[in-house]
């Protein structure tokens, strides 16, 4: 019997910090410009201190202001989709949920294209108008899990396969209409198809947006942290959770909201981006254990890290061309969902 | 507040408290209706049901499928509401009390589904500690050693550091049942806990049951297809039969030919054990009608 202490959940998020902060590093090394790993580290130090004066080296500074927001976008949004899976696999007591396979992102991708499409059209403050992609997207999120929630039910109880089929069809049925969105309706470049179906990491990220998504994100991750003993009891059943003392409504409705805003904004800036929310919690649950207490801190910087190695890889394979991070999230974790598959079948 | 009405309010706190110390459990004419849409007429009706039970007695309810145990067991557990009547627990309404003073209060244990997520088994068990904290508490030594002392106390101490599924059905009752006893209920339900347990390993949980009761003082209704179990092992016996309760009182009174052969449509024979309780035996090939 070895429970789980605060000083153990600090720990091991301090050694997956340390790990990201590596990562981050090596990933800015990964570019045309060539620049020493000691001095990249040195000038990252730098930048997280606010001392940018102290940058030692030109190339360092174009590195820092080129390749580091991208870097970061990765680490909010991975982290954002990784803790999002977490919460549907332990909600909907399904090991293979994730926003992708759920269809959550498609939806999320199809309100932020209607805001997109909707936006010109009405007369709001520039800071408002900012704030409509990503509402929508959190919009299309929620409306999409609750319908997924509903069509996934047989007599009353979860069905984990017919949960799933929803899930897929949901997710193929919304592609198709933001195809046809694209196709007929829209005139000016909604950053393309590409970005909404698979995922992109490349466009910049406006400024002033990106206090907002980070306070977002922040809130929405706490909230679900607060669950985290109820929803291992939530592992057992919610029939079974309630006679534990966990007000199951109220701990449903948070974590639904929560995530769906997460997944809202991981697709506002980055469009659907596959299997992160699926492979990175079963490999942080395979390491640190099922209690979501250590599972969802663990969880998030693990969804970073692999966004961050997934984008550096997406740039750089095929460089100077690139391929578009979905699809090499899709490369790794697509064997990983047939392998868990196979596993639950077995 | 007047001198007068303090005094009488001091008199029902007191009288309260004497109450409780005879009947911990009073089911008071309970009845609920499952409709699925409520223009129709109800699917399944529990009519008016009675029985009262002190701290240390088990109570069994008996009947065939279909005959609203589960009903009775979710309405004395305060997971729904009754139509009409009450059921209350030391005075207080079973489902006027929050989830979190409930579990407090009531343990349940009932057939669970498998874990979608791998947990060892003190995991689980600390788990019925999650109303005495915040969500996001972690355990302190107390929880710790009350887990422990759970686990002994159902005799599965061997199986703390083992996984949830890879332990045997009758292993794994026996961890839900420890879950239950870290919860420090006043009152402990189980909805069929011997089902798929093979005969040893249901005579050695009733055995604990009957034990822990008397130790703990736990109150305990106990739902179960088990009529000779159910004779050896508890106080009282409520008889249900298509959602009306037939009788209740002491397994010898209960225990009857004609009424159980009427209650579950087969050919039975009724004799007095060598324990003193009724022992009911099938008499095959004839089907009664």
């Amino acid at each position: 019997m070895q429970p789980l202490t605060l000083w153990r959940v600090l720990a091991r998020c301090g050694i997956l910090a340390v790990i990201l902060f590596v990562v981050v590093v090596v990933a800015l090394k990964f570019g045309a410009v060539q620049v020493s790993l000691w001095g990249l580290g040195r000038d990252l130090i730098s930048v997280i201190l606010h001392r940018t004066s102290a940058i030692s080296t030109d190339y360092g500074m174009i590195v820092i202001d080129i390749r580091l927001p991208r870097i970061l976008l990765a680490i909010f949004v991975g982290a954002a989709l990784s803790v999002a899976g977490t919460s549907f696999q332990a909600l909907l007591r399904n090991p293979l949920a994730d926003p992708y396979v759920l269809g959550v992102s498609s939806g999320a991708a199809l309100g932020a294209v209607l805001a997109l499409i909707v936006e010109p059209h009405i007369a709001l403050p520039p800071a408002v108008t900012a704030l409509l992609t990503p509402l929508g997207a959190f919009l299309g999120a929620a409306a999409t899990i609750a319908s997924v929630y509903v069509l996934g039910r047989r007599e009353g109880l979860l069905d984990t396969n017919t949960l799933l089929l929803a899930g897929i069809i949901t997710a193929s049925f919304l592609s198709a209409i933001i195809i046809f969105l694209m196709t007929t309706l829209v005139s000016r470049d909604l950053h393309g198809m590409q970005f909404w179906l698979m995922g992109d990491l490349s466009i910049a990220l406006q400024r002033n947006l990106r206090w907002i998504l980070g306070v977002t994100f922040a809130i929405a991750a706490a909230a679900i942290y607060t669950t985290a003993g109820d929803l291992n009891l939530l592992l057992s059943g919610e029939k079974e959770a309630m006679h534990l003392g966990v007000d199951v409504p109220r701990v449903r409705l948070v974590v639904y909201i929560a995530a769906s805003v997460l997944t809202g904004l991981a697709v506002s800036v980055s469009g659907a981006i596959g299997y992160i929310g699926l492979l990175v919690p079963h490999v942080m649950r395979w390491i640190f254990g099922s209690d979501h207490r250590i599972l969802i801190p663990t969880a998030a910087f693990g969804g970073a890290i692999a966004l961050v190695i997934a984008d550096t890889l997406a740039r750089t394979v095929v460089a100077p061309a690139e391929i578009p991070v979905g699809a090499m999230t899709a490369l790794a974790g697509a064997p990983l969902f047939i392998y868990l598959l196979r596993k639950r079948l077995a | 507040m007047t001198a007068a009405t303090r005094n009488s309010a001091a008199q029902n706190a007191l009288d309260a408290t004497r109450a409780s110390s005879e009947f911990r459990l009073s089911v008071e004419q309970v009845s609920y209706a499952y409709s699925p849409n409520p223009a129709q007429a109800p699917l399944f009706t529990l009519e008016a049901s009675s029985f009262q039970a002190r701290p240390a007695e088990i109570v069994a309810v008996l009947g065939p499928n279909a005959s609203g145990k589960s009903t009775l067991l979710k309405l004395i557990a305060g997971a729904i509401d009754p139509m009409s009547g009450r059921v209350l627990l030391n005075g207080v309404a079973t489902n006027s009390l929050s989830p979190r003073d409930r579990a407090q209060r009531i343990a349940m244990v009932q057939q669970e589904s498998p874990l979608p997520f791998p947990f060892r088994a003190w995991e689980f068990v600390l788990q019925g500690r999650h109303a005495y904290g915040r969500s996001l508490r972690f355990e302190n030594d107390q929880d710790i050693a009350i887990a422990r002392n759970a686990l002994a106390q159902v005799g599965a101490e061997h199986l703390t550091d083992r996984y949830m599924d890879q332990i045997s059905g009758g292993e794994k009752q026996r961890v839900i049942l420890a879950r239950a006893l870290t919860q420090q209920p006043q009152l402990l339900l189980l909805d069929e806990p011997t089902l798929h347990l093979d005969i040893g390993a249901q005579v050695s949980l009733l055995e604990t049951l009957r034990r822990l009761a008397a130790a703990n003082r736990y109150t305990v209704v106990v739902v179960t297809h088990e009529l000779n179990l159910a004779a050896e092992y508890s106080d009282q016996v409520v008889l249900l039969q298509k959602g009306r309760s037939l009788r209740v009182g002491p397994p010898a009174a209960v225990y009857q030919r004609e009424l159980l052969e009427q209650v579950f449509q087969t050919s039975l024979s009724v004799e007095l054990g060598s324990s003193g309780r009724p022992r009911v035996s099938v008499l095959p090939g004839s089907q009664s009608s």
